[in-house]
């Protein structure tokens, strides 16, 4: 074995496999070119080679492969919503994800550990029954819980009576979970490009051409690119996309904050977030704890992190997990969120004909990509707009028909 | 600590302050259909760049605009409403619609 460790070391060709194919020349036309390579973009190449037969496909990434709000959101996986719609979407993608490494053949380290939402008022209570009733009439693990099963689930959880905020009760989500989040890209990606479709990294959209309403072409920085579709997969830079093909979307981007210790040993098993004092914590598996959640209170698109942000968060974390105090910062940063005005996503058809979005990921993009892939990939296909994402059409803002999920983000309602 | 300069109480911390939303014009309430308020309500030029939206220094409710560059997170200017509301707004309904 340390033989073929040194063999391995000294080789001249790197003996392991490419993920995925490098970059080779754009063709001259594309059936479907999909707009950004995240978890998104890369899960709707995928479904369209493996379900739809469709391989001639590109996907135009400006940066490199997951490397947006792909690689900066805090890997959460959960279904405990509150509107019908909302469940409903989430649930299958929790499903999804739940199979997603044996439908790849590819790790991406899910882990079921739960998740833990604490009330510290009334108010909360009574939401959260709300949501328990909700999610349990919709088949998804929901449940209040009392101070007593807290303390068992989190032994140690600051559960003093004296804190600024005491913790009255919970809604415990047994399928939350979380994984890899960069390796759910790449093993889309791997998928895909296995299959004949091409992932063209540093390939920037700079312009979409639109005759008679119809996308006839896209622009980039390495020449133009006919295509009989387009998909734009871009969360954090929606608005600025679909105005290239002429499109205004209801999305204003806030930067989303968060951070992360050094290592420690395993000692928090579930992911915990508080609505109340605007922080979520979980413990990676590499023993890092993530704490997150705070936004930054005005648009932007800089992704840079701030000590307000730091501070809130330290101050919030520490409530609840006062041994944190000794903890060492490892690095901080800022993901872009689409903020829609109900907190729901905007999936399907546009002004535009033959354009698609997938947009208005706020901070629930993540735990959605299994199930935005397979929706979006068959109505890509079939021209038909599945059901379960047709409450999220951009059509809704006109007609007052608004998905108000007031569920949507593990830190704030 | 990052500043922004009230035009009615000069640099105070932006922690004292609300965002408010990009200014546009509002269209003409005789003249706009559900379609154009949706429009006007929802949806959102989001720039990246220069925009200009409104601000209230939540201390003393004081409404202002502001001119920001999203992109590098500056303030160019901000000023006072009467910069750009110079004439009276008349919200009354045309005589003799919906009655």
């Amino acid at each position: 074995m340390p033989f073929g460790l040194l063999k391995y070391g000294l080789s001249r060709d790197y003996p392991a496999k490419h993920h995925f194919t490098p970059a080779t020349e754009l063709k001259k036309h594309y059936d479907v070119v999909i707009i950004g390579a995240g978890g998104h973009g890369t899960a709707i190449a995928y479904n369209l080679a493996k379900y739809h037969g469709i391989t001639n496909v590109a996907v135009l990434e400006k940066s490199y492969l997951g490397g947006g709000n792909t690689a900066r959101n805090t890997a959460v996986i959960r279904s405990n919503y509150l509107t019908e719609e909302g469940v409903e979407f989430y649930r299958e993608s929790v499903k999804l994800y739940n199979n997603l490494s044996n439908e790849f053949n590819y790790n991406v380290m899910m882990e079921n550990r739960g998740q833990l939402t604490l009330a510290h008022s009334d108010a909360a209570i009574r939401s959260f029954r709300w949501r328990a009733e909700v999610n349990q009439h919709m088949g998804v693990r929901s449940e209040l819980v009392d101070r007593q099963t807290i303390a068992e689930l989190v032994p140690n959880l600051n559960m003093s009576e004296d804190s600024r905020f005491p913790i009255m009760a919970g809604l415990w989500h047994a399928d939350g979970a979380t994984a890899r989040h960069d390796a759910v890209a790449w093993g889309y990606a791997k998928g895909a490009c296995e299959r004949g479709v091409e992932l063209h990294q540093l390939t920037e959209v700079e312009d979409i051409e639109v005759t008679q309403g119809r996308v006839t072409a896209v622009k980039t920085n390495r020449g133009r690119v006919e295509c009989a579709a387009v998909v734009q997969a871009v969360a954090g830079a929606s608005s600025v996309v679909a105005k290239k093909a002429g499109i205004r979307l209801p999305i204003h981007c806030y930067p989303l904050q968060a951070m992360v210790t050094q290592p420690y040993k395993p000692i928090l098993t579930p992911h915990v977030s508080s609505p109340h004092v605007h922080v979520y914590v979980h413990q990676t598996s590499r023993g890092e704890f993530v704490i997150g959640g705070g936004s930054d209170p005005y648009p932007l698109y800089h992704t840079r992190a701030t000590l307000d942000q730091r501070e809130s968060l330290s101050a919030a974390a520490l409530e609840l997990f006062p041994f944190l105090s000794q903890a060492r910062m490892l690095r901080q940063w800022a993901g872009t969120t689409d903020m829609t005005p109900d907190y729901s996503p905007i999936m399907g058809l546009s002004p535009v004909e033959n354009y698609y979005l997938d947009a208005g990921w706020g901070t629930w993009g993540f735990k959605a990509t299994p199930i935005c892939g397979v929706t979006m990939a068959e109505l890509v296909a079939t021209k038909k707009v599945p059901d379960i994402i047709k409450p999220f059409e951009l059509e809704r803002f006109y007609n007052y028909e608004q998905i108000n999920e007031a569920g949507a983000t593990a830190a704030s309602h | 600590m990052k500043l922004l300069t009230c035009p009615l109480n000069g640099p105070r911390n932006i922690s004292e302050f609300t965002y408010g939303g990009e200014y546009h014009p509002m269209p003409d309430p005789n003249k706009t259909d559900p379609r154009q308020w949706a429009e006007h309500v929802f949806f959102h030029d989001n720039e990246a760049g220069i925009v200009t939206e409104w601000w209230c220094h939540s201390a003393s409710s004081f409404w202002f605009l502001a001119e920001r560059n999203t992109i590098t997170d500056q303030v160019i200017r901000t000023f006072e409403a009467s910069e750009l509301f110079n004439q009276r707004v008349d919200f009354a309904a045309e005589s003799g619609d919906n009655s």
